[in-house]
């Protein structure tokens, strides 16, 4: 009969900490502010704002011969869809806007190019602003395939068309347009489930920590297990409750195909919150202060996530060292179950071995958790 | 010059920011590992790609570009498939991020002059490496292709291309400057966001409203330590990355350090906005969040500016990241002249009047 009582009493004093926990969380408008407006800037960012994809890349044009030739090859680059010819002129003051970053290449057309190529040769000058990398190695190959293009279009013309002996027929699977955004925005999702598991929580705690009603709750007879189950349970819920809203975002506003099943999707997103959250209380109850807890979560969850999880960055380029480290970051193992489930659909064996991986990792958080938790009160 | 209550504020705030031996430790620690992690992980290139083959033909010509793709310093591994099944899983658990099918008489094909084609199956999954990837088989095909023709082929018009600035295109030539500008903002913005709000959880403001301090001394010490702790990681950031990672350093030094310091003060000025907003380090410390990460994504380090919708480069020129990092970029790799530096400096200079103009307003009104 005792027993009886006590657990009833144990179900009502659990509800009502659970009760005080989401309250807190709906009065502070910060935790809106994270949960809700802060998941719809990065979607809307990552969606408009990073395109990694060649784009109309702004040039100079050097035209220093006046042939047929050289003002044909002149105004295909004109009319190219990849370049906005935004200056024309001499060499030395297209340099100098190169240096200031108006233009991010030039393409010299120099002078004997038409007689040049009626001899069957024709060379003309490319130079890129190597500072921006990718953009200078897009630049370089878009002026040279346009060139390549003409080339090709004027031997035609002349009858000397010559066909490449090997071609090669290439597919994009799941994703045929290349549209960075459909693996951008997915990623985008991992983010924002790191910043409300692991940032957001460990601030939170770490501030009952810091002012000491940690203590108090302490003092109160509820068990360890009941304790944290409490402060984790409102923050999966609101973990959840943002990413379905990116992902309703992601699909309707981005367009990103979703091709797996729903409950899928819920079931990556809950296992990914369980080290996550586990992470979060770990790294308050062991530092106990807010800056500092802030901090920590921002270098051992954050960027790990938008940096060692193959969301923007491929792990399979980085030296083997930091490939060995991308193994401790529970998102690497999160970022193929997302692009999965959204571009290609449901493949379970792809995900279970994950979610093994990502549950094994919140038990051992959690086991920590409870360690740093009791060494605390002692 | 400097009052001796001035004085005593700013040594008052050094103290608060430093007193934490964590604390301190966190100032410093964290852009030390993101220097060493970001310059290594954040690779553009495509390294130890895994290649799938399904070769029915086996004959000399499918071999042949076999061979040069494992000979290529890009490519780590050739995984032989055995029928298309294979391949498709090969591809859908991720195991190759290209996959290669040669049909039988592929070789026949390609000795005979006929139109000889290679199946090539790419995982879109991760569109911008897939590109890149399709780039290099392509060419490796055209190489192949090209030592198939008995003679070569007649003298097409070429091209010549030079990179300026960076004549090889390493990616971390890039990154490291573009790092100062991020890891400067996330030092300088993490101290000051935190300080009023800290004071005003703690009770100890009302203590500092008493003082005979003025509003204008208050805020003077509040935004020193923030620009001395950006000053202190820029430059451990500017003599390690010619050091470590052979970054040339071209440009005025004087002027980059000009530049720097509206950069911080426009930033402090930010994060004052912020902190006198909040009621409580958590408030203080999401909101700084939530304006860093916009602020990084639009600073043209993740995706380039060019890029973006024109509504979008607008909202860009209203973000100090932006205008730095070409300052940043000019200095170490274009030895940029100091009409240009200054041309990206003085928006930085209208942004940290505006925000510290507007900081110093709210901060009086709350104060009252």
């Amino acid at each position: 009969m005792n027993e009886g009582i006590s657990a009833a009493m144990r179900g009502r004093r659990f509800a009502s900490m659970l009760a005080k926990e989401a309250r807190q969380i709906v009065r502070d408008p910060s935790t809106f502010l994270i949960a809700f407006l802060l998941p719809v800037i990065l979607l809307f960012l990552m969606g408009y704002g990073v395109n990694l994809d060649a784009a109309h890349t702004r040039i100079g044009l050097s035209l220093q011969d006046d042939s047929a030739a050289a003002r044909s090859l002149a105004g295909a680059y004109q009319r190219s869809r990849y370049f906005d010819v935004r200056a024309t002129g001499s060499l030395a003051e297209l340099e100098h806007r190169l240096v200031g970053g108006d233009i991010r290449a030039i393409v010299v057309i120099p002078q004997d190019f038409g007689r040049q190529v009626a001899r069957g040769g024709g060379t003309i000058q490319i130079v890129t602003d190597g500072a921006l990398p990718n953009t200078a190695s897009f630049a370089a190959a878009y002026a040279e395939g346009e060139r390549a293009t003409w080339a090709a279009s004027q031997a035609r013309d002349s009858g000397r068309a010559l066909r490449p002996p090997i071609q090669v027929s290439a597919r994009f699977w799941f994703n045929p347009e290349l549209a960075s955004r459909n693996f951008l925005v997915p990623g985008a999702i991992a983010v924002v489930m790191t910043m409300i598991g692991s940032l957001l929580t460990a601030l939170v705690v770490a501030r009952e920590w810091e002012r000491g009603t940690m203590e108090a709750l302490m003092a109160t007879p509820i068990g360890m297990g009941e304790f944290l189950l409490s402060k984790v349970i409102p923050y999966f819920l609101l973990g959840l409750v943002s990413m379905t809203l990116c992902a309703l975002l992601a699909v309707t506003v981005f367009a990103v195909p979703f091709r797996g099943s729903v409950f899928a999707l819920f079931a990556i997103s809950s296992v990914y919150l369980v080290p996550a959250l586990g992470q979060g209380l770990l790294i308050s109850a062991a530092l106990k202060n807010q800056f500092v807890a802030s901090q920590v979560a921002l270098l051992t969850a954050f960027l790990p996530t938008m940096l060692l999880s193959g969301f923007v960055f491929e792990i399979s380029s980085m030296p083997r060292v930091i490939q060995a480290l991308t193994y401790i970051v529970p998102a690497r193992y999160l970022i193929p179950q997302l692009q999965t489930v959204f571009i290609a659909g449901d493949d379970w064996r792809l995900f279970l071995p994950n979610m093994g991986v990502l549950l094994a990792f919140g038990v051992v958080l959690f086991a920590l958790c409870v360690h740093a938790t009791k060494r605390r009160i002692a | 010059m400097i009052g001796p209550r001035l004085r005593a504020i700013i040594v008052k705030e050094l103290l608060a920011v430093l007193r934490d031996p964590r604390a301190r430790l966190i100032l410093v620690a964290p852009p030390l590992i993101q220097f060493f992690l970001f310059s290594f992980a954040s690779t553009m290139e495509v390294n130890n790609i895994r290649v799938g083959v399904l070769d029915l033909d086996g004959g000399r010509w499918s071999r042949e570009v076999v061979e040069r793709l494992a000979g290529s310093p890009s490519v780590r591994e050739i995984v032989p498939l055995r029928s298309d099944t294979e391949l498709r899983q090969a591809i859908d658990r991720q195991k190759v991020i290209v996959a290669l099918r040669f049909d039988p008489g592929f070789s026949a094909n390609v000795s005979a002059r006929r139109a000889a084609v290679i199946g090539a199956v790419y995982d879109g999954r991760r569109s911008n490496a897939a590109q890149i990837v399709s780039g290099y088989v392509e060419r490796i095909v055209g190489e192949t292709g090209a030592t198939a023709l008995a003679r070569a082929p007649p003298a097409l018009p070429g091209a010549v291309v030079n990179h300026w600035f960076n004549p090889n295109l390493n990616h971390i030539w890039f990154v490291m400057p573009a790092l100062i500008a991020v890891i400067g903002a996330v030092s300088a913005l993490a101290v000051v966001a935190q300080s009023v709000a800290r004071e005003r959880e703690l009770g100890t403001f009302d203590q500092l409203m008493v003082s005979p301090l003025r509003t204008h001394e208050i805020l003077l010490g509040k935004m020193v330590p923030p620009v001395l702790v950006g000053l202190l990681n820029a430059t451990l950031f500017l003599v390690l990355t010619p050091l470590v990672f052979a970054v040339p350093l071209t440009g005025s030094v004087p002027l980059f350090y000009l530049a720097l310091l509206f950069y911080l003060l426009s930033l402090t000025g930010i994060g004052m906005l912020i902190s006198t907003i909040s009621a409580t380090q958590q408030q203080a410390f999401l909101g700084m969040f939530a304006i860093i990460v916009p602020m990084i994504i639009l600073s043209g380090y993740a995706g380039p500016i060019d890029n973006m919708p024109g509504w979008l480069q607008v909202v860009t020129w209203f973000n100090p990241p932006a205008w730095f990092l070409v300052v940043s970029e000019g200095t170490f790799l274009k030895a940029m002249p100091a009409d240009q530096v200054l041309a990206n400096t003085w928006p930085i200079v209208l942004i940290a009047i505006a925000t510290t103009a507007a900081a110093s307003a709210l901060f009086r009104s709350r104060m009252e």
